[in-house]
């Protein structure tokens, strides 16, 4: 270590700190030409010709696209929400336990949504959900929220479990051992413990959901395209940077509520 | 006295049954809320699609009701539609193996660049790191479509890669990327990587440094003490990572149907064409379900051999 | 954190009001960017009726999605190849198209069409072909043949593009082998396999996006529809649209009545309101495809009413040909022969 003039640190991996700075350029360098063109006088994604708010104003003027933007956030959040807590449930309830009859089978069912390709969920789910929309006349959002929920559920579910796992219950014993009652102990020591893993997972979640495009195809109802269905539809005619548009709107808002999270959070710390 | 004893090992026996079966009570109990959901809005109506691969398909899609082992047969076999010979259907398994192939290779890349990637997220300052976390996912916030799109201006011949490259002098032909099997690669590990990154980086925050200076202690190399110490104990998170890599990119569709220019189905797109114009569902649920069952094994398979490798960090 | 709260309310009332249910509204089912916003913008400023869009992306889509029921739509934009399917599957309702008051603005060669013989079920909406693409500055023989796809000259290897489309591909094959689209002769299948499976390796790409790539000069020939070879032709001067000689299939799509729509007079005002001059013009301007209305091309803009594109020169008309959707048995044969071309 004589020929290395940092001081020896422990966590640093050489090269590490490399891979990962190129890996946050690689995922960023995309987004340029997205932004870039949103900006263009053009009505074609990929030719340049010339610099322009066109794409902004049509995009503010047209209520199909904003709403299915906001629609498509909307379902996200609650799709992810919902599916992050009870993929947390299911984790406690596979991870950290005695082997039991039934547990292999619930891990499978959890993961069986990974496992099918979209068209067959949403095929499936075309058929079933007509059923029930024909014998009861209800065509809401439940639908659209539940199927998402449900594909949202492993993707949630693999980050918390592999989280859970690496804990060891220590801790909670402890607790237990100065008479905190069980649901004392989960909120004050396993779920703060887990936050990483749960963050992680509703992260998942949400951007899985907020990309979903065939399984939504399938299932939407009248007046429920989302954004990604939107553009579904656009494929064989012609993709308009209206959706870069939108889609930088989208970034913007996502970064504004990064930094204030942070702020908020560097605040309290 | 001897008796006596008898029954207090006996009343423990059933004291630890009892509270194995209140912890049984419990699993089942937490896990049950989502099951419900997963069965009505995913296990449960691919149901209808065993049902369907039974089916004769109808004349425009659909199914017919007609009792038929037809589309199983299809999977394996195929029949040709010119001289009614009977050989191994090549091109499902040609197909199926460059779908292996490539989701295999972008699992490979996406932990190559992730598994630092969440360890330098791990070793920042706590504050930060939930803000390194969510600039992973912040590029997803945009379409996936318009992503893909947003790859192949950057990869293609006037592209800004190629272009860069030139200027740099570290090429003076621009690289023939776009509608290559590399293209579907870069593309697919763009899209899967975040879904790396997050289940690595879940297990590895708080990482017990104590363990590694130990390791050092021991004389051990950094290289010695990453793979021996570091990539055991956040095991669970590459488990889970590979799997949410993997087994999504398997039946990936738009990607590679941008990026490859379209001139090489994957299994996604050939289960995707049996629904569309091929009209063939009841093959198209046959293809899905063994899918599914290939899956399904190799997944418990990997996640049991994997959990007993690392059997030393029992739980 | 008040502020914000109901900021998310409101959002969410505005994402989650209005299911068509009441009267005065009209749920339309159509193709993804297709339908003009001026067009419906106008519909409900004169009639009051509040127009609901959802986008589909292919009529298998479509189909599946009305067959199954419970969709909650009250019109659909079928192409002529599936419209028989739709009538004899009983999806649809005869709204009586050739009695609406409009009907006589419809031009003579469309009032009888194969697909919907008198007239009764269809409202027109647009129609357009299936032909080649090219860049006449990269090759300038004759571009009036499918052999600029299947049978490459020199120039153009390498930069070619097909759309990713399984019939338009095979029928636009079999049409130039000298047999018709979905024929069932086995010989001619097989020898039309054979061509494609040859000319693939001369192909850069199957993929839809190609107006940019004349643009950009990446491609130089694809087999694609009309109306994007015209918004190409605007950015790339020297593309031309080739109406091969051999013969090459007409599409047309149509705005039809679903059976269980439940809005029917709300549906029937629309129909009858796009079969106007004005209106049929405002719907062509916006998707820049030719319609079925006599005198609309006044509303259109001037670049499209005489561009060779949009409306098919003397000579080729008569090589231009509706075809039904192939049969079962062929479409079967269909598949097998995309799926080893695509393997």
């Amino acid at each position: 270590m004589a020929t290395s003039s940092r001081p020896f640190s422990i966590e640093r991996m050489p090269g590490f700190s490399l891979l990962a700075l190129t890996c946050f350029f690689a995922l960023y360098m995309p987004l340029a030409p997205l932004v870039v063109y949103s900006f263009n006088a053009g009505d074609n994604i990929a030719l340049w010709e010339g610099l322009s708010l066109r794409w902004y104003v049509a995009a503010w003027e047209n209520d199909l696209v904003q709403s299915a933007a906001i629609r498509s956030v909307v379902v996200a959040v609650i799709a992810s929400v919902v599916a992050t807590s009870l993929a947390t449930m299911v984790a406690l309830g596979t991870t950290r336990t005695r082997p039991y009859r039934g547990q292999t089978s619930i891990y499978a069912m959890v993961n069986q949504p990974l496992m099918v390709p979209e068209i067959v969920t949403a095929v499936a789910l075309l058929i079933f959900f007509a059923l029930i929309k024909e014998s009861t006349g209800y065509h809401g959002y439940a639908y659209l929220i539940s199927a998402h929920t449900a594909f949202c559920i492993p993707f949630a579910y693999l980050p918390i479990r592999a989280r859970l796992e690496g804990m060891d219950r220590v801790l909670e014993t402890a607790a237990a051992d100065l008479y905190a009652t069980p649901w004392r102990s989960f909120t004050r020591v396993t779920l703060p413990l887990l936050l990483p893993g749960i963050l992680a997972g509703a992260m998942l979640a949400f951007v899985i959901s907020l990309d979903d495009v065939v399984i939504t195809e399938f299932v939407k109802s009248a007046g429920q395209d989302t954004l990604p269905t939107y553009m579904l539809g656009q494929l064989r005619r012609t993709i308009t940077p209206e959706i870069n548009a939108i889609s930088t709107v989208l970034l913007g808002v996502s970064v504004v509520m990064v930094t204030i999270i942070f702020f908020l959070s560097r605040k309290k710390a | 006295m001897s008796a006596e004893q008898d029954s207090s090992t006996e009343s423990f026996e059933s004291l630890e049954a009892h509270a194995y079966q209140l912890e049984v009570r419990r699993n089942l109990l937490l896990s049950t809320p989502a099951l419900i959901v997963l069965f009505c809005a995913a296990s449960g109506p691919l149901l209808i699609m065993l049902v369907f691969s039974f089916l004769t398909p109808g004349d425009y899609g659909g199914i017919k009701w007609q009792f038929s082992t037809e589309a199983w047969f299809q999977v394996a076999f195929y029949r040709d539609i010119f001289d009614e010979t009977v050989s191994i259907a090549d091109a499902h398994l040609s197909i199926f193996w460059r779908s292996v192939k490539l989701s295999f290779l972008t699992t490979l890349v996406a932990f190559v660049l992730g598994f630092p990637t969440a360890y330098f997220i791990a070793t920042r300052s706590p504050e930060t790191r939930n803000l390194w976390l969510f600039l992973v996912t912040i590029p997803f916030w945009t379409n996936l479509l318009i992503r893909t799109f947003a790859i192949l201006e950057i990869i293609r011949n006037q592209g800004l890669v190629n272009n860069v490259l030139i200027a740099l002098g570290v090429i003076d032909q621009p690289l023939d990327m776009l509608y290559t099997d590399i293209a579907i690669l870069l593309g697919m590990t763009y899209v899967y990587i975040p879904l790396m990154i997050l289940p690595i980086y879940a297990s590895m925050e708080r990482f017990d440094f104590q363990l590694v200076e130990a390791a050092y202690d021991l004389y051990a190399t950094r290289w010695r003490v990453l793979v021996r110490v570091i990539v055991p104990l956040v095991k669970p998170g590459v488990i889970a990572g590979s799997i949410l890599v993997f087994v999504p990119s398997l039946g990936a569709y738009v990607t590679p149907r941008v990026l490859g220019g379209g001139k090489h189905l994957m299994i996604g797109n050939l289960i995707e064409l049996q629904f569309g114009q091929g009209r063939n569902w009841p093959l198209g649920a046959a293809l899905s379900l063994s899918l599914l069952v290939i899956v399904m094994v190799a997944l418990i398979f990997y996640v049991r051999s994997a959990q007993k490798e690392g059997g030393a960090h029992g739980h | 954190m008040k502020l914000m709260f109901k900021a998310v309310l409101s959002s969410l009332m505005l994402v989650f009001s209005g299911i068509a249910i009441a009267a005065g509204e009209l749920n339309l089912y159509n193709w993804g960017n297709y339908t003009s916003p001026e067009l419906i913008e106008k519909f409900e400023k004169e009639t009051g009726i509040k127009v609901t869009i959802t986008d589909y992306d292919s009529n298998e889509t479509a189909l599946a999605k009305v067959r199954a029921g419970g969709h909650g739509f009250d019109l659909a934009v079928p192409s002529h190849s599936h419209l028989p399917i739709w009538i004899s599957e009983g999806l649809i309702a005869n709204p009586r198209v050739d009695q609406m008051s409009n009907f006589k603005n419809v031009a003579e060669e469309w009032r009888n069409p194969d697909w919907d013989p008198g007239r009764q079920y269809s409202a027109p909406w647009q129609w357009g072909s299936v032909g080649v693409m090219v860049d006449t500055s990269v090759y300038d023989g004759d571009i009036n043949t499918f052999g600029i796809i299947l049978d490459p000259p020199e120039e153009l290897i390498g930069k070619i593009n097909v759309a990713p489309e399984m019939n338009d591909v095979i029928s636009s094959a079999l049409l130039y082998l000298g047999g018709e689209a979905c024929s069932g002769d086995k010989e001619l299948l097989k020898k039309a396999r054979d061509k494609l499976v040859e000319a693939k390796p001369k192909w850069k790409s199957m993929d839809y996006g190609v107006i940019e790539k004349f643009a950009g000069r990446d491609l130089a020939a694809s087999l694609y529809w009309n109306g994007a070879a015209f918004r190409a032709r605007l950015k790339n001067p020297d593309v031309r649209y080739g109406y091969p000689k051999e013969g090459y299939s007409l599409w047309a799509d149509a705005v039809v009545l679903l059976k269980d729509a439940r809005n029917v007079e709300e549906a029937k005002t629309f129909m009858n309101f796009i079969m106007t001059p004005e209106n049929a013009g405002l719907m062509s301007a916006f998707a820049r495809y030719a319609n079925s209305i006599v005198g609309s091309e006044k509303y259109m803009p001037e670049d499209m009413a005489t561009a060779p594109e949009v409306v098919v020169p003397q000579e080729f008309i008569g090589a231009g040909k509706f075809y039904p959707t192939c049969s079962p048995e062929v479409q079967k044969i269909y598949a097998a022969i995309w799926t080893e071309l695509l393997k």
